[in-house]
């Protein structure tokens, strides 16, 4: 069976670095740092005070009016923004695809979180009369795809996914699936997170998984340091247009890249520790060189899962050496989870995106904090100033708890 | 008249209408296109405002403003 070729025809970004792609990339490739300390919040509830967050946020009237904003909790309200940029990007309102050929799939790690969490306060409160009808349509993960095809009309495939940190790349794998299989034309992929509140900080800081650094935010996230301590939350959206190629270049869209393989496994060892010899994210690498039908010299660059907890780097990079051998020290790697934070069920999405332009732009954003590099962790990480290198293939891996791992090929298109 | 006004004003940011265009035999399925959903929320606003228990029941027959206003008025304490 002859398999579509998937173009990336539109993308976008939000997250503490910016609110549209031009701002977050401008921010990425000056190696600035977007998470700040949290205001306005009880110091006593929250053992992590500082996070990505996106600032001075509301949703634009047309995508969610003022009677609608208050039924939406945060992740749809940023997949909505999000992936109206993007589709506005790839021109998709004025193809002439079949609606029923035009679908989504949306990652989410935890969905709608923060209004389950209000809303178990009112039910406790005030009794179960007072649960609101919209409590439900709020936080159900698959609410964000549903929603945006409402707004655009697209009658197709729609669901989420959600497998933790590797979500929306877990979802862009499968939308790029639908549209090599000829199933679908068109699909909104990729990912939006919001759960920065008290209690889930409380729930990762139990875990030891978050950084609590609260006097220096923006140096906390520090992937591959030698002072590494944990994670650092953060939220948004990353979101792509997925077309099929053939019908891509037929209606003169802009091509940015092609999805070219994926691969997708589990460590099948430990809830939430990696497995130390990389059993699961070493194929997991080697299915999507695979799949994508090049050799492992022909990457350039990397964006690494690399969250800056102390063994999740060291064997993320054991794999990737286990993988591309001598290659490894001449490709580019950088977390850009250093500027971000960890976009969680997003992650994969934004990260995938930062790929996708640095491609383009022929630029790798750095991985910035990395003072003092871990002797375990000897690869080149593109270190605190970006670098220009002319690129072909760009890879993103996403890991997530549950042992569960997504890596994602994209290629630069060549008109 | 206060009970009234309350409650359009009530109505109007369910609907995301202006108040100025409720009036009091305003329908909110056909004149404010309410689904189900709106109208469980509007009512739990009434109850919690108007400090009255609404039965489930009783909210089919609640079609209009006055419908609501006249509820109220002989059921609050």
């Amino acid at each position: 069976m002859k398999l579509n070729r998937v173009a990336v025809t539109g993308i976008s970004a939000l997250c503490g670095l910016g609110h549209s792609m031009d701002e977050v990339w401008a921010n990425l490739i000056e190696g600035k740092s977007g998470i700040s300390s949290m205001k306005d919040i009880d110091p006593k509830m929250w053992p992590v005070q500082f996070a990505g967050t996106v600032n001075d946020f509301s949703i634009a009237e047309d995508l969610l009016d003022l009677k609608e904003r208050k039924r939406f909790d945060l992740f749809i309200h940023y997949a909505l923004h999000a992936t109206d940029e993007a589709i506005k990007a790839a021109g998709l309102l004025d193809a002439k695809y079949d609606p029923y050929m035009m679908g989504s799939i949306m990652g989410t790690g935890l969905g709608g979180f923060p209004v389950i969490e209000s809303t178990t306060e009112i039910y406790h409160a005030k009794g179960p009369r007072r649960v609101s009808p919209f409590f439900i349509p709020a936080f159900i993960p698959n609410m964000s795809a549903g929603r945006i095809s409402m707004q655009y009309n697209l009658r197709g495939v729609n669901y989420a996914t959600s497998s933790a940190c590797a979500s929306a790349s877990h979802a862009i794998a499968a939308a790029a699936s639908e549209i090599m299989l000829g199933r679908q034309d068109a699909m909104v992929t990729g990912g939006s997170e919001a759960v920065i509140t008290g209690l889930t900080m409380a729930g990762f800081a139990s875990m030891k998984a978050l950084s609590k650094w609260n006097d220096q935010p923006t140096k906390a996230s520090r992937p591959f340091d030698k002072e590494r301590n944990g994670f650092v939350m953060g939220e948004g959206a990353g979101i792509l247009i997925l077309e099929n190629l053939d019908k891509a270049k037929a209606r003169g869209a802009n091509i940015l890249a092609e999805v070219v393989g994926y691969g997708a496994t589990a460590d099948a060892y430990h809830i939430t520790s990696p497995h130390p010899e990389g059993e699961g994210t070493i194929p997991c690498m080697q299915q999507a060189l695979k799949y994508a039908g090049i050799a492992k010299e022909e990457i350039d660059y990397i964006n690494a899962h690399g969250t800056s907890t102390p063994l999740g780097d060291i064997a993320e990079t054991n794999a990737i050496k286990k993988v591309f051998g001598d290659h490894a020290y001449k490709l580019n790697v950088s977390s850009t989870k250093s500027m971000h934070g960890h976009l969680l069920g997003a992650a994969g999405g934004i990260e995938s995106v930062i790929c996708i332009k640095a491609l383009n732009e022929g630029v790798i954003p750095p991985t910035i904090n990395l003072d003092d590099q871990d002797e375990k962790c000897d690869l080149n990480y593109t270190a605190n100033t970006m670098v220009k290198r002319d690129m072909q293939y760009a890879l993103n891996n996403s890991f997530g708890f549950g042992g569960t791992n997504s890596t994602t090929i994209f290629k630069k298109y060549l008109r | 008249m206060e009970i009234q006004e309350k409650v359009i004003s009530i109505v109007s940011e369910a609907a995301n209408v202006e108040v100025a265009n409720i009036k009091a035999e305003t329908s909110f399925v056909d004149d404010l296109n309410l689904d189900s959903l709106d109208m469980v929320e509007m009512m739990m606003k009434m109850e919690e405002e108007f400090g009255v228990e609404i039965p489930e029941e009783k909210t089919e027959d609640l079609k209009t403003i006055n419908d609501v206003t006249s509820y109220l008025k002989a059921n609050a304490n």
